[in-house]
């Protein structure tokens, strides 16, 4: 990969083919967190970039040695902090495949319930932001992320009146899940999904019929079919791309298997692509969080007894690899357990990071101001992709 | 002596005006946007947020890049503010209240408006940013495309008034305003708008700015006094931009009980106020679009189109008089 020829930089001479190397990042308003880009440019055209990642390492995969399997699920959270269940989900799913824990159907039920409701929390922040980088803080971008804000909220107090907390919640826990619905919770969740599912016919019409969004997303950051499998992009990307693919259909887990949803696929490859799978996920995961509320098991929430102690849980020899479809695409986890309360080695595999892979591959031939429309429509989120 | 004084008048007028016009538009998106806006500085509804503003950016530290072109950078935002401000003088604002009301007066709005042009560029190269350079660039590449299909819709309500003098313009929409003139009248008005949009850099045309890919542009190194003198004439031009439409279109200060200078003021204050909020609704609505793809649409659509219009116009008028039945 590495296009030397295409990163020569020619010093500003008066040839006309004068080169700039810009740095964007890591503090900047479209680094999604703290991404850097060394951009090299020909007038506004892009030669070539240069990725540079490892500004939030917080040691997460050494942290995981050191914490205790009680422990862990609460900290699994901040890897991915804008989908904070997904990576609590895939960290317990590991461990209770290594020990062969039976979990309850009703907890299954409620970690797909979830799960579902945090793709919808996730989507609204990368709609969003995803307009944000197109139109500006300053412009039609900042209407539609406060739109979609206003829906995140509202999924974010439903966790809020779940677990206690809006962000990072610790819902998991090896077993099961810690807590059970409260009182008319699932009434609430009724009504939250049914004008969330109103609220996206809105963001539709506006959107969809806008010249200046179509014009900035067709077309722009086309990723080919085998480019996509290439790469080893996940999620969105790669149903945008044309490959059919979803772990929740093809590897089922957590009683995915009892639900009927679709998966959405589009071939375009592009950044409207990749919306329009996004937009079309929304609505599906509102189906099964419909379908999980009206099939609610009766029962425990947990096949283990309420943690009291951190070393509570113990899980014998033994090594697995448990993958989830988190809303960027498959977040994975790699366990190796030696029979005490924590882990020998554990590893990551974050969806954001092989995502992000593809920018090298798609960005050179773009103007600056596709950059960040085809960044954001990759969606990385850099708890994920540095750990 | 009394023109000195009048100028002063009007440019602090001016200044007080596009101060709250800040206000408006915050509080305007905020409404699109399904906020509430300003509200905790002065009671009702944060009124004296605008002022708090300008006191906070006062009180400020001038910081200037070490390796800045200093006298470039520092003259900037005043070269860029004073075009702004000068064209308000062949503005009037009602029969009689204007400071100077040149028989060339539209000629001397869209040469003076199209000097800002430099200070901008002044900014973008001192700074000795990439960032701002970019901008820069990219701000002398769209205002040119557009300076000529804005001159071009401009031209059509002076063909149609048959007069370059702003005053005359206004009088002979006695009848009929200017944008409910069949057909052209509505065409021009779109276009003129889109000029506009374009000609005061804001979304979907803001490329120069462009804060989620350039940060900032041009001003991204400037702050204090001097983001305020350079936030103060973007805002300034866009009222007098405003101030043009409303008299070449909207029929200035006509309205009904427009004899009495008060209420014709009111009138034109309130017809560009109505431009201003139709460009800002704009901008809340729409997403960037490309540098390409904003060349493209003025040299490949707006100016072809324009051109034609004008042309059309002035067949049309050489033909009838310019007179409706």
């Amino acid at each position: 990969m590495p296009d030397l020829e295409a990163r020569r930089v020619i010093e500003l001479g008066y040839g006309g083919n004068e080169r700039l190397v810009m740095n964007m990042g890591p503090q900047h308003p479209s680094a999604h967190g703290v991404f850097r880009m060394i951009l090299t440019l020909e007038g506004e055209t892009i030669a070539a970039m240069d990725s540079v990642i490892g500004y939030l390492h917080r040691c997460h995969e050494k942290l995981g040695e050191t914490l205790t399997y009680a422990q862990y699920p609460s900290i699994a959270s901040k890897t991915d902090y804008v989908a904070a269940m997904t990576s609590e989900l895939t960290y317990v799913m590991a461990a209770e495949r290594i020990g062969k824990i039976e979990v309850p159907k009703r907890a299954q039920y409620l970690r797909v319930l979830v799960a579902e409701l945090q793709r919808i929390a996730s989507h609204c922040l990368w709609l969003g932001t995803w307009c944000l980088d197109m139109g500006g803080a300053l412009g039609g971008g900042a209407t539609v992320f406060l739109y979609c804000f206003r829906e995140r909220e509202l999924v974010l107090d439903l966790f809020e009146a779940l677990t206690g907390a809006r962000l990072l919640y610790g819902f998991h826990q090896v077993g099961g899940t810690r807590y059970d619905l409260p009182e008319g919770w699932a009434q609430r969740c009724r009504d939250t999904v049914a004008l969330i599912d109103r609220r996206l016919d809105e963001y539709e019409d506006m959107l969809e019929s806008n010249t200046p969004f179509l014009i900035r997303s067709q077309g722009v950051g086309v990723v080919s079919r085998e480019l996509a499998q290439e790469v080893g992009i996940a999620g969105p990307l790669l149903r945008g791309s044309g490959v059919d693919f979803d772990i929740r259909r093809d590897d089922p887990y957590s009683s995915y298997g009892d639900f009927d949803f679709k998966i959405p696929v589009e071939t375009a490859g592009d950044c409207y692509a990749r919306y329009r799978v996004r937009m079309q996920e929304f609505r599906e995961s509102i189906r099964i969080v419909r379908q999980v509320l009206d099939g609610l098991p009766e029962g425990p929430i947990s096949s283990k007894p309420a943690l009291k102690s951190v070393g509570q849980v113990r899980i014998p020899k033994g090594e697995t690899y448990a993958r989830v479809e988190g809303p960027r695409g498959e977040v994975g986890c790699y366990l190796i357990a030696d029979g005490g309360p924590k882990p020998y080695r554990m590893k990551w595999r974050g969806a954001s990071f092989s995502n992000l892979a593809i920018l090298p591959h798609i960005v050179p031939g773009h103007k600056v101001a596709d950059v960040v429309a085809i960044m954001g429509s990759v969606d990385p989120v850099f708890g994920e992709v540095d750990r | 002596m009394r023109d000195v004084i009048a100028a002063f008048i009007l440019l602090n007028a001016v200044v007080l005006i596009v101060t709250y016009l800040t206000y408006v538009e915050r509080k305007f998106a905020a409404r699109m946007q399904s906020r509430i806006g300003p509200y905790r500085v002065g009671r009702p509804h944060g009124w004296l947020q605008p002022i708090a503003d300008a006191i906070k950016l006062l009180i400020k530290e001038d910081i200037v890049p070490a390796l800045a072109d200093r006298p470039v950078y520092n003259l900037a935002p005043i070269v860029f503010l004073i075009p702004s401000l000068l064209i308000f003088a062949t503005i009037p604002f009602a029969p009689g209240l204007g400071l100077a009301d040149l028989n060339i007066g539209i000629l001397f709005f869209l040469a003076v408006s199209s000097l800002e042009i430099v200070g901008l560029f002044m900014g973008g190269w001192g700074s000795n940013n990439k960032y701002a350079l970019l901008s820069a660039m990219r701000a002398v590449n769209q205002i040119i495309s557009y300076e000529v299909p804005f001159v071009l819709t401009a031209l059509i309500p002076v063909l149609l008034a048959g007069s370059l003098q702003l005053s005359a313009i206004v009088e002979s929409q006695r009848g009929l305003w200017f944008v409910a003139y069949p057909v052209i009248g509505q065409l021009a008005f779109i276009a003129f708008i889109i000029a506009t949009i374009a000609s005061e850099n804001r979304v979907p045309f803001d490329i120069l700015e462009a804060e989620s890919e350039l940060v900032a542009g041009f001003r991204v190194e400037y702050s204090g006094m001097k983001f305020a003198l350079i936030q103060l004439a973007e805002y300034t031009h866009m009222f007098g931009v405003s101030c043009l439409g409303a008299l070449l279109f909207l029929g200035g200060w006509l309205g009904p009980g427009s004899a009495h200078p008060v209420v014709g003021a009111a009138w034109f204050l309130l017809k560009a106020l109505f431009i201003f909020l139709l460009v800002t609704w704009v901008r809340w609505s729409f997403v960037r679009i490309r540098v390409d793809q904003i060349l493209g649409l003025s040299w490949k659509v707006l100016l072809p189109a324009t051109l034609i219009l004008l042309m059309a116009t002035g067949f049309w008028v050489a033909w009838s008089g310019g007179r409706v039945a």
